[in-house]
């Protein structure tokens, strides 16, 4: 996944904030975060010499916009189904905790993570720690996968 | 609260009984939850490439397939009947019946795998449990030649690492350590980097003198020192310990399980640890067992005239010798050594196989079945030796393996 470093190495790096942020690093953060849209930094769509910077940055963020509202994004290709993710996640723990406590998988639907075709899928969002303002950078489901199939922006 | 309907799943040796459907009235398994990527590859076998009665190579009635395949069996004199682990127990007493009854010689997958190691559990020589035990007090797991991400991929999340148990509340955040000795980076590896140990093929032993060492406080003379002493005092610490020994650490040591069993009785006298094996098809253990209880024996047993079992050849000579084989809930000529294989290819092969395989392509004989485990019900012994029964998921009009054998059985 893209880094803030990588962005801002692309940005006019001026500082000229006209996108409302103090710095060109604030704009790379925000844009990461998806706060920002790449269209608020003006210079870099009205000057000739940022052009192949700005086909570059668009290609890297292209990812970003499939990201959830937490900034979860699903590589169903690499998911092996293993659950582990499932598992790991308190909030499912704390939605079915005699089931998937003890390593069986989910039968309700108050569960945020779910393994369905033999791969993990999303739902419940709004529950997930990474929600809102008031975040906390859990990564229980990350730091659990064996093959890097889900990942947060 | 509404009542829920789970399914099993047979597409490996874990049998996960927690699988829904979502629509499962309309006979579809679509959506299907909690069934892993290896799972949904089972289930949508279901589908694809169905075999239908042969005999050589042009369509027959399934009755005209059964008589051939009698006829091949009855006039064999040196017969072999190879597979049995992806069959139900049901279906493995009524061919092990048959076995006795023409004096067939038998053999499955796990005598080049982990037969050695089943043999000894089996016999009790090594310490077993259950995998519920590995979930509710295990503290130290041992992946030795194992990768369970790829082979059971529930492994790691139902049972040995990740779900709390009853004694093991913190689970893999405080309580539980997971250690992976193998040759390469696997995906099970990527979960612990710090307590992976990298071992070539053949070095399985050195790795295991070195242990030995540690455990006595002398400096080992394999691998990274530091980190050999690190496992030691993880091993020191650690209360309830399960290994669990795939086929790359079984093949290497082979002929030095003595070595493997001291290991453990020296595990012991330090603290509790067992060892759990990791069979491969669902019910390879089931196979083990019975023909355990039977002949005691685990691996390649052959059947004299009057029933007995006898002392017999390794699978290589019984193959050449053989006169008619029955393959049945497995694909030799896929799973084998080429030789082998070739050797499978050249005599007459009854297949009895739900789906095309290359088996079922060059046999004489083929007689499709129902998929064991989806489509029939039954009873199959997990990995751990946990018996489990369950109901069909699917509807069929096919045979089951044990309606199959019973009618070869009887026309013969």
């Amino acid at each position: 996944m893209v880094s803030a470093m990588e962005i801002y190495m692309l940005l006019p790096k001026t500082n000229c904030k006209k996108c409302g942020l103090p710095t060109c690093m604030a704009f790379a953060v925000g844009l990461l975060g998806r706060e920002k849209k790449l269209e608020e930094c003006t210079p870099l769509f009205e000057e000739k010499k940022y052009e192949a910077k700005l086909a570059k940055l668009k290609e890297i963020v292209a990812p970003l916009e499939s990201a959830s509202e937490t900034g979860l994004v699903i590589h169903p290709e690499k998911c092996f189904g293993c659950g582990n993710c499932v598992i790991a996640c308190p909030v499912n723990v704390a939605a079915e905790p005699t089931r998937v406590g003890a390593g069986l998988g989910p039968e309700g639907d108050r569960v945020i993570l779910r393994v369905e075709d033999g791969v993990v899928v999303a739902n419940n969002l709004q529950e997930c720690k990474r929600f809102g303002p008031n975040k906390i950078l859990c990564n229980a489901c990350t730091a659990t996968c064996p093959s890097k199939a889900i990942e947060f922006v | 609260m509404t009542e829920f309907n789970y399914k099993t799943c047979t597409g490996c040796s874990l049998i996960c009984e927690d699988i829904l459907f979502p629509d499962a009235g309309s006979g579809s398994v679509s959506q299907a939850r909690n069934l892993c990527r290896k799972g949904q590859a089972h289930y949508q076998a279901l589908f694809s490439e169905r075999t239908g009665p042969l005999v050589e190579g042009s369509e027959v009635s399934l009755d005209q397939a059964i008589e051939r395949a009698a006829e091949i069996l009855r006039n064999a004199s040196a017969p072999v009947i190879y597979g049995w682990s992806n069959c139900t127990l049901e279906a493995q007493e009524v061919g092990l019946a048959l076995a006795a009854k023409i004096g067939a010689f038998v053999d499955d997958p796990s005598s080049y795998c982990e037969g050695q190691l089943m043999e000894r559990i089996l016999s009790g020589k090594i310490p077993s449990c259950t995998l519920d035990d590995v979930r509710n007090f295990a503290d130290t797991s041992i992946f030795w030649g194992s990768d369970p991400s790829s082979t059971q991929p529930r492994h790691l999340s139902r049972f040995s690492y990740f779900p709390r148990g009853e004694k093991r509340q913190k689970s893999y955040e405080e309580e539980r350590t997971c250690i992976v000795v193998d040759v390469r980076e696997s995906p099970t590896a990527r979960l612990c980097p710090n307590t992976t140990y990298r071992v070539l093929p053949g070095e399985d032993l050195q790795f295991l003198e070195a242990i030995l060492a540690v455990l006595e406080g002398k400096i080992p003379k394999f691998g990274d020192k530091k980190k050999m002493i690190e496992l030691g005092s993880i091993i020191k610490k650690t209360e309830y310990g399960v290994i669990f020994p795939g086929p790359l650490m079984l093949v290497s040591l082979q002929d030095q399980m003595d070595r493997f069993e001291e290991l453990l009785r020296r595990l012991n006298e330090i603290t509790t640890f067992k060892v759990v094996p990791m069979t491969g098809q669902y019910n390879s253990r089931g196979y083990s067992q019975l023909l355990f209880d039977r002949t005691g024996r685990v691996k390649g047993v052959k059947f004299t005239a009057s029933g007995e079992a006898a002392e017999a050849p390794s699978l290589v000579e019984a193959v050449k010798g053989a006169d008619a084989i029955l393959v049945l809930g497995s694909d030799p000529l896929l799973d084998l050594p080429l030789g082998l294989a070739r050797s499978f290819a050249a005599a007459p092969i009854i297949a009895i196989d739900p789906r095309r395989s290359l088996t079922a392509d060059v046999a004489r004989v083929v007689i499709p079945s129902a998929i064991s485990g989806l489509e029939t019900g039954g009873t199959a012994l997990r990995t751990d030796g946990v018996r489990v029964t369950f109901e069909p998921s699917m509807k069929t009009n096919q045979l089951a393996d044990e309606q199959i054998l019973t009618r070869i059985m009887e026309a013969i």
